[in-house]
């Protein structure tokens, strides 16, 4: 009984390992047609969803009824049968349909950068704040209420921008009330309160005695937490302020409703664009061949991008500990 | 000049603990002041087709109730093996690892990979694949949280537990688990409230339904996929189900999280 409970808690541990792997995998798989056409330019094409035509000699028909015969041993032809598959090539072989992650791949990146930049700084205030300038009257329920408003689902975020916040700023900047500023506003409205309670706890983690001594030397408040709280707890913020770096690049919800989800480079930062998640959460649904593999492509680089970014935040957390 | 640099920079922590929380008082008055204006008795007592929330209410919590089932016993158990037995060696720090970096992995991507392995193959979408695809997203937080809250255990009571001759998952189950069983049951709470709001995972999984259903084997009624759709449409009426549904989904949500802190609290 002993021998078999262990067995089997061992394997569930395992089983998260084989997950993980398996999401890899299988991403991989359904994105391999794609990545065998595009490889890796498909990350700097900017073009998505467009007809072009077939610059190198194009199989003639009676070519494409020979290679569909030899389809087990030769897999060159499958992109051509998907695409013929598709009905996309079917009245003129003369053109195919180009599919480039370079638009969505910006707008993600572009999003989550204004995220930080209006984030960040107001996270450390608040932090700041409740670990060292409240008095404890106001401490309590401000940090209950920043804690509760990390739990509230991103999908509202989303919708309050859609309604509000988005007609507000277009009210103040100009330009479109969906668009790249509106989507980083919103993210980085959405990370505050999880950024601002981490950094809170790693501040709180700053022995007293430490602080103390330096209020003894005459230090002001804003000398303790640049030349102490901020040093000794330096890793755990940093470490913080990565983990909501990796939730703002992967949110899909909050950007949805804001961000306009059409595939051109902003111009101005007002301008609409799309992200990587907003592309896969509103064409999913309709994509098959080798659309759904563009898509299962942009997938894997998500995943690929967020896994660096919790691995090395997870190296700093580590680092700490020893 | 230090005391006025401190000076400003105190005004410039505090004003930015102003500013983060007039936004987050911002949306959860105009969600209470629109949520309030469409919430009635109506809506709970019918389904989306008749512009009702019954459907979506009852779907939702079927597919987080179906992604507590498979994730709470599986994660516990992982979480038993990093505690428990694995001593802490270098496979059970590098599983702590990974379940976090999938605590971390973007819903949507989570969606995608149940998309390829449970709708893709079947060949439309599944209340079952939706279920699947939130027990993958609360997997890495029961793991978290069974692990941090076993750690908790003074280790006098696993050595009593031995002394008096019990195998090792008797006193695990019986004294361990027991001595946890708080800690454990509040961090659940707080993933359920987690994966409840979760709609990425869902948008091409189980989709949505305007009609009541149980059956799982086709698209099924989701809250927050229909808020997600409600709120882009141009009906007005419409518009103002999607903020009943939200009234109705954050309060959810945020009475559970007051629920677990409440019982913490007692605990202390």
């Amino acid at each position: 009984m002993e021998f078999i409970f262990k067995k089997i808690s061992s394997l569930s541990a395992a089983f998260i390992l084989v997950l993980l792997t398996a999401v890899f995998i299988v991403l991989f798989l359904y994105a391999k047609p794609a990545i065998k056409k595009y490889g890796l330019h498909f990350i700097i094409d900017p073009r998505w969803d467009v007809s072009v035509p077939i610059k190198e000699k194009t199989p003639t028909k009676t070519n494409n009824i020979k290679s569909q015969k030899n389809k087990n041993n030769n897999i060159e032809v499958s992109d051509a049968d998907v695409l013929a598959a598709l009905g996309i090539t079917n009245t003129n072989a003369k053109t195919e349909t180009i599919y480039g992650g370079l638009v969505p791949l910006v707008g993600t990146i572009l999003s989550t950068l204004i995220a930080m930049l209006f984030a960040v700084p107001i996270a450390m205030g608040i932090a700041i704040f409740l670990s060292e300038i409240s008095p404890p009257l106001i401490n309590k329920p401000v940090g209950i209420a920043i804690e509760l408003l990390a739990a509230i689902p991103s999908i509202i975020y989303g919708m309050w921008g859609l309604f509000y916040f988005g007609p507000f700023i277009s009210h103040i900047f100009g330009g479109s009330s969906v668009s790249l500023l509106v989507a980083g506003l919103v993210l980085g409205i959405m990370i505050i309160p999880f950024m601002a309670s981490l950094t809170r706890d790693s501040m709180n983690t700053t022995p007293n005695i430490l602080k103390e001594s330096a209020y003894a030397m005459g230090a002001t408040k804003f000398e303790v937490i640049k030349d102490i709280i901020f040093p000794y707890a330096r890793k755990g913020i940093i470490g913080s302020i990565i983990l909501a770096l990796g939730r703002a690049l992967g949110e899909t919800m909050a950007v949805a409703f804001v961000i306009g989800g059409v595939f051109t480079f902003p111009k101005k930062i007002t301008d609409p664009t799309v992200s990587i998640p907003v592309v896969l959460a509103n064409n999913f649904a309709e994509s098959s061949g080798m659309s759904l593999s563009a898509l299962f492509y942009l997938a894997l680089i998500l995943f690929i991008l967020s896994f660096i970014i919790i691995f090395s935040a997870k190296f700093y957390f580590l680092k700490n500990k020893n | 000049m230090r005391l006025i640099i401190n000076k400003i920079i105190l005004i410039l922590s505090t004003l930015a603990a102003i500013l983060g929380l007039v936004f987050l008082f911002w949306i959860l008055i105009t969600l209470t002041i629109k949520g309030f204006a469409s919430v009635n008795l109506y809506i709970f007592t019918h389904d989306l087709i008749d512009n009702g929330l019954r459907n979506l209410l009852i779907g939702q919590f079927i597919l987080a109730f179906i992604a507590v089932l498979i994730g709470v016993p599986l994660g516990m158990i992982a979480g038993i093996y990093l505690q428990e037995y694995s001593f802490n060696n270098k496979f059970a720090t590098f599983i702590r690892n990974l379940s976090d970096v999938m605590m971390s992995a973007p819903s949507i991507v989570i969606g995608t990979f149940v998309y390829a392995i449970m709708v893709n193959p079947i060949g439309h979408l599944n209340g079952w694949a939706g279920a699947i695809a939130l027990g993958i997203m609360m997997l890495p937080i029961v793991v978290r949280t069974t692990d941090d809250m076993l750690g908790l255990v003074p280790k006098e009571l696993r050595e009593a537990g031995v002394a008096i001759g019990a195998p090792k998952y008797k006193v695990i189950f019986n004294i361990i688990i027991k001595a946890a069983k708080v800690g454990i049951m509040t961090g659940l709470l707080l993933a359920f409230a987690r994966i409840i709001g979760e709609t990425a995972p869902l948008l091409f999984t189980s989709g949505n339904s305007q009609y009541f259903t149980l059956n799982l084997n086709h698209e099924f009624p989701s809250l927050t996929v229909a808020i997600y759709n409600l709120a882009t449409m141009p009906d007005k009426h419409l518009v103002d189900i999607a903020w009943a549904g939200a009234f109705v989904l954050t309060l959810f949500v945020l009475i559970i999280n007051l629920l677990g802190r409440y019982i913490v609290k007692e605990k202390k």
